[in-house]
């Protein structure tokens, strides 16, 4: 079994060379932290990703976008191995993992430990009935770390990080179900924090918050940026347009355009790209 | 993308505001176009009158850029638009404002036909020596909404250079006025207002220039300011010449052309 060794990001260009891009790929980041090859995806008979190739850049906000159904959500979810739980699921093609260069979904590859290493963040926050400290520890709990003293650092540590510690730092023992659905929601990236991973996998997770709550979360997400790659899927397209540096377009299971943000949003090669951000599509 | 599709949105609403945000220019394009032309019959015929309507209408040309200027406003902040949408907003922002600008060169050569109206017009055939010029000037203008109403950044670019055309004819019309001066001091006057008059008018041109580059831009997405035509032209064959040879898009997506 290919060893995911924990505890923090490592700095990139250390290990394994990426593939050298060019030609169509020219406008690819040099240094992307993950990268899916001809990634296909199978509910059982139904391909639901079809060959998928597409880089997710180091430190990096990368933004999925795409009507209701075309995959977004599957090819998020394969990145931290999701669909393993579900039989007669199956996965074609490769997603490495930079720089260690190992298949996130190789047969070899322990889900549990890709886990580990990839944090994600679901539409609906999801705490866990237990009190504001215990959600953020589970994770290093479940690893094993029992030291008091180096727990409570990692709560205000991730707490901080989420930007939540100054809201709740007086009632950490209380039930995280009494939080507002905002503070759930950063309490969850808090959660996904706090086990230090070099990924973390955003599924809508702004669709059931205000616009304060929104903007917060945006924020976040735009601070977390300088310390982790970030691959979000998001149905609002001004979202994408404000956090992503990278957006790819993806219909019926097929990446239709991947660039970058800015060059997806004013200018897009593709027709079906320019008739979706634009509202055209029907 | 080199189209740009202003009544396929899924919100109605959305594809009324940009097609009256459209018209909306062209109208003012057409009312600083007639500005233009009224200016220059008045500075040739020597109508006080024809002179004194396009100062007065100078305004409306003013209020139009300020009332279409808030419409943008408007659209930015509740549509968002994207991609060509975004464009055309951001093009119809610029070109208004150069349409403002023609309309103030009208002001100008009204202001001087007024003045020279109520004066001994023995220096009037000077005029003839801009007719041309205001002519090329008028059609460069016209070339210019044209294009910008059809979204043809082709033909664009083609209107583009002919304001090159206007800067020579500038440019030999400032030697022929300094000839006149030598020869005889007593046309100094009359030679420094029809300077002042072909300088607006090459200062048209010029502003319709800009507002095809902004054509090119708002249907190919090429920020060609500052470009040499050479280069803009070189750049569009190879743009053409690269969606030509694009692989066909995969199966099941409408309207794809890649």
């Amino acid at each position: 079994m290919n060893s995911l060794a924990s505890g923090g990001a490592p700095a990139p260009g250390t290990g394994a060379a990426v593939p050298a891009i060019a030609g169509e790929r020219a406008h690819w980041p040099a240094n992307p932290r993950a990268l899916s090859e001809h990634l296909s995806f199978y509910y059982g008979a139904n391909r639901a990703l079809k060959d998928i190739s597409l880089p997710v850049a180091d430190r990096r906000v990368t933004a999925i976008i795409g009507p209701s159904g075309c995959g977004k959500s599957t090819f998020l979810r394969c990145f931290n191995r999701m669909h393993d739980l579900q039989a007669g699921n199956r996965y074609e093609g490769s997603i490495t993992l930079y720089p260690e260069n190992i298949n996130l979904i190789g047969r070899g590859v322990d889900p549990i430990e890709v886990r580990m290493r990839i944090g994600m963040v679901f539409q609906k926050a999801n705490p866990f009935p237990t009190s504001i400290a215990e959600n953020v520890t589970y994770g290093l709990r479940l690893r094993g770390m029992k030291n008091r003293v180096r727990l409570a650092e990692a709560v205000e540590q991730a707490l901080a990080s989420a930007a939540l510690w100054d809201e709740v730092k007086d009632r950490l023992n209380e039930s995280a179900m009494a939080l507002s659905g905002g503070q759930m929601q950063r309490l969850c990236i808090a959660r996904a924090l706090a086990t230090n991973p070099e990924l973390i996998l955003f599924d809508e997770p702004t669709s059931a918050l205000d616009p304060i709550a929104t903007a917060k979360i945006e924020e976040l997400i735009t601070t977390l940026r300088e310390q982790v790659t970030v691959l979000i899927v998001t149905h609002n397209m001004q979202q994408a347009a404000r956090l992503s540096d990278y957006t790819a377009f993806m219909y019926f299971g097929e990446l239709v355009e991947y660039d970058e943000a800015a060059k997806i949003f004013t200018n897009p090669a593709k027709k079906a790209t320019e008739d979706y951000i634009t509202g055209r599509y029907g | 993308m080199e189209k740009v599709e202003l009544g396929t949105h899924i919100l109605s609403r959305f594809n009324e505001d940009l097609e009256h945000l459209r018209n909306d220019v062209l109208q003012m394009g057409g009312l600083a176009e007639s500005q233009l032309q009224q200016a220059l019959q008045a500075l040739a015929e020597g109508n006080a009158g024809l002179a004194g309507d396009v100062i007065t209408n100078e305004a409306r040309v003013n209020l139009m850029e300020v009332e279409i200027d808030d419409e943008c406003n408007r659209i930015l902040a509740t549509r968002a638009p994207t991609a060509s949408d975004l464009r055309l907003v951001l093009a119809i922002i610029k070109t208004i404002t150069d349409l403002e600008r023609v309309g103030d060169e009208a002001h100008k050569i009204a202001n001087i036909g007024l003045r020279r109206a109520g004066m001994d017009r023995r220096a009037g055939d000077g005029y003839r020596v801009v007719r041309h010029l205001g002519r090329e000037a008028i059609a460069l203008l016209h070339g210019a909404l044209d294009v910008f109403a059809r979204l043809d950044a082709k033909s664009a670019l083609a209107v583009a250079k002919r304001d090159r055309v206007l800067d020579e004819e500038y440019d030999a019309i400032q030697r022929q006025c300094i000839t006149f001066m030598i020869e005889d001091p007593r046309t100094i006057r009359a030679s420094i207002d029809l300077l002042w008059v072909a300088r607006a008018l090459e200062r048209v041109g010029d502003h319709a220039k800009n507002i095809c580059e902004y054509v090119i831009y708002m249907v190919g997405g090429r920020d060609v300011r500052h470009v040499s035509l050479q280069d803009v032209e070189r750049s569009m064959q190879l743009g053409a010449a690269a969606q030509g040879a694009t692989a066909p898009p995969p199966p099941g997506l409408p309207g794809s052309t890649g």
